[in-house]
């Protein structure tokens, strides 16, 4: 039977955008309702996906019902089930954090964040390396509208940079996709993994170049060194909600490297087995270490959080860069940790900024914030989450990696940075604690700003700390739920380190048996 | 032929990312839209080159000309499209806010003066 609801992460914020577009002249109350029941309803939806592909097997849902590899196929596996849900999870938090005031600022915010939803969701789902190119550039498209929402010179100057790079970067996609689709004639994911092990020789330098081609892209979107420099004006500058919805946009980015290099240039892909094995581990440590420099050198807390996101990629793509099952697992593991937690440290920024009307996120003393108390206890939280102390959920998850990856060649490697970045991280984090909480101006200001009209601070009420907290919350769930967490990634990993599950899944055992016996045979 | 449109296409590039790296944004939009056209030429070339093949399946034919490519490029020029309009109307507003047309956003020093 077919599962209708697979596309309904993908239909549903298409209508509900187009519904917004419509009512563009309408209050934002209005649009707040729709965006936010949106955001509901594919929490929902996606929860259920998640359940069901918990327990069961990969799903897939050719469109229109032609056969594959000919027509279009979405394709449900545990990993991109569990990537569909925090998705939404985010989204909604950051859409309510965002109905308090952000979306004013502009117009159009709520339409572009459903086109982003999709795209996301899209980049997810699609079992189809073109698809693949359309949902980024689907998700692309919305996040230079919200990169640049609000305006003002700093959001423009950083959009610039960002949109130039990922247009360069799409017609670099697209290099790659026509040499795959040259000399494999398929663009199906299942198919070119079945190809790609039956490739002649005489092939194997083109089909490489074109794997590491597309590697460069996916690097770019997931912000791997040489091209992550435009990440922390992008996300340092823009608008909060924004800011924490893209701390999943750079996790699409690890998501797609996962899913092409296990499945496409797996270890039984022949000519290109096993490509990016040599690769990936020394990029994403370099990553890691600039990360962690970055974390150290910045003197903003919005910047910061921005290069802890690099640093949670890094950290991530380096215990994937392993290529084993079990370090995999881990890396699921942490995963829904890291991105919901580096969010919730932006929406914390945020607030923190918008009570101190003088150094803002800036880490110079100003007068202490309105609400010390409730915000010093949220920035303690995400700080202690994301800098792996227990109990909060990161200490569990990075014990995890490290055990994980102990018998791996480059474990020392990761053992070090990973520690040591942890390291830094706890010590940056201590010190913008300390200058906002406690190196505080007396009385009513510094003397050198003249004294002008100054908004009032606003005190925050249920409504504008329950994003933030709802997110810091979710780490001691993850450790509540440790061991089903666990156990989910484990499965998750089967599927994806092994990818005969997923050929099978999407075109039949018969074409999945070359792929069987070439691993077999070897 | 094959020489021929394999030259194009690396002039093409060759050209799009000379202008992409200037500074100015005219010089790099320029560059984005060449090295756009370029790929879409390289997608339609990915279904080979041949001439007179037919593209509606017929009896007596045994070889068609490759109609995904032609799908895909059609997509792809399209997308392109949307993305360099807007690349443009993004670079109309940063030189209004920033004031220069420098891609850093920051005006350099003329020469003299």
């Amino acid at each position: 039977m077919i599962n209708h609801l697979i596309v309904g992460p993908l239909l549903l914020p298409l209508l509900m955008g187009t519904l917004i577009v419509l009512n563009a002249n309408h209050p934002v109350a209005r649009h707040r309702i729709l965006g936010l029941s949106s955001c509901l309803a594919i929490l929902v939806m996606t929860g259920i996906l998640l359940f069901q592909s918990a327990g069961g097997p990969i799903q897939t849902y050719a469109i229109g019902d032609w056969p594959t590899p000919f027509g279009i196929v979405m394709v449900l596996d545990r990993l991109s089930a569990m990537m569909l849900f925090i998705t939404a999870l985010l989204a909604f938090l950051c859409l309510a954090y965002a109905a308090r005031g952000t979306d004013r600022q502009g117009k159009n915010f709520h339409a572009l964040f459903q086109f982003q939803l999709m795209g996301i969701n899209g980049a997810f789902l699609t079992g189809d390396l073109f698809n693949l190119f359309v949902f980024f550039e689907i998700m692309l498209l919305s996040s230079y509208g919200l990169v640049l929402h609000g305006g003002g010179g700093r959001r423009t100057r950083a959009g610039m940079h960002y949109v130039i790079l990922n247009l360069v970067g799409s017609s670099i996609f697209l290099l790659g996709v026509g040499i795959l689709y040259g000399l494999l004639g398929t663009l199906n994911m299942a198919d070119l993994a079945v190809r790609m092990s039956q490739a002649p020789a005489e092939n194997a330098a083109l089909l490489q170049a074109a794997g590491l081609i597309l590697f460069a892209v996916f690097a770019l979107k997931a912000a791997l060194l040489p091209l992550c420099f435009w990440l922390p004006d992008a996300y340092g500058f823009t608008s909060a909600p924004v800011a924490a919805l893209f701390a999943v946009m750079t996790k699409v980015g690890v998501y797609v490297i996962l899913r092409v290099y296990c499945l496409i240039f797996s270890d039984f892909a022949g000519v290109g087995a096993g490509l990016l094995n040599t690769w990936l581990l020394p990029a994403a440590l370099i990553t890691l270490a600039a990360g962690a420099a970055g974390v150290a050198g910045s003197r903003d807390l919005g910047r910061i959080t921005a290069w802890l996101v690099i640093v949670s990629v890094g950290t991530l793509l380096a215990v994937i860069g392993t290529f084993q099952r079990e370090a995999i697992a881990a890396a699921i593991v942490y995963l829904p940790h890291t991105t919901l937690m580096t969010a919730g440290m932006f929406l914390v920024a945020d607030l923190i900024q918008r009570q101190r009307p003088d150094a803002g996120s800036g880490l110079v003393p100003d007068r202490p914030v309105g609400q010390p108390t409730l915000l010093g206890l949220l920035f303690l939280t995400a700080a202690v989450a994301i800098a792996g102390l227990p109990p909060l959920s990161g200490f569990f998850a990075k014990v995890m990696m490290l055990m994980m990856v102990k018998d791996s060649a480059g474990a020392p490697w990761i053992w070090g940075m990973v520690l040591g970045g942890g390291l830094i991280t706890l010590t940056a984090l201590g010190r913008a604690g300390s200058v906002i909480f406690w190196k505080l101006l007396p009385g009513n200001g510094p003397k050198t700003t003249p004294e002008k009209v100054r908004d009032p601070v606003p005190v925050y009420g249920l409504a504008d700390l329950f994003p933030a907290a709802a997110l810091l919350a979710i780490s001691p769930l993850l450790v509540l739920f440790g061991s089903m967490i666990t156990e989910f990634a484990f499965a998750a990993a089967d599927h994806v380190i092994n990818p005969v599950h997923y050929i099978e899944a999407v075109l039949g055992p018969d074409r999945s048996l070359p792929l069987l016996l070439s691993s077999g045979g070897e | 032929m094959e020489w021929l449109v394999s030259a194009c296409f690396g002039v093409m590039i060759a050209c799009g990312v000379y202008l992409v790296l200037r500074a100015r944004t005219f010089p790099v939009i320029l560059g984005l839209t060449l090295i756009s056209y370029a790929i879409n030429l390289f997608l339609f070339l990915t279904g080979r080159l041949h001439t007179n093949l037919p593209d509606i399946i017929s009896e007596n034919q045994t070889r068609y000309a490759d109609p995904l490519p032609q799908a895909l490029v059609l997509t792809a020029i399209v997308i392109g499209f949307a993305m360099i309009a807007f690349v443009v109307v993004l670079s109309l507003r940063a030189l209004g806010e920033l004031e220069t047309d420098h891609v850093d956003g920051k005006q350099e020093k003329p020469p003299h003066d």
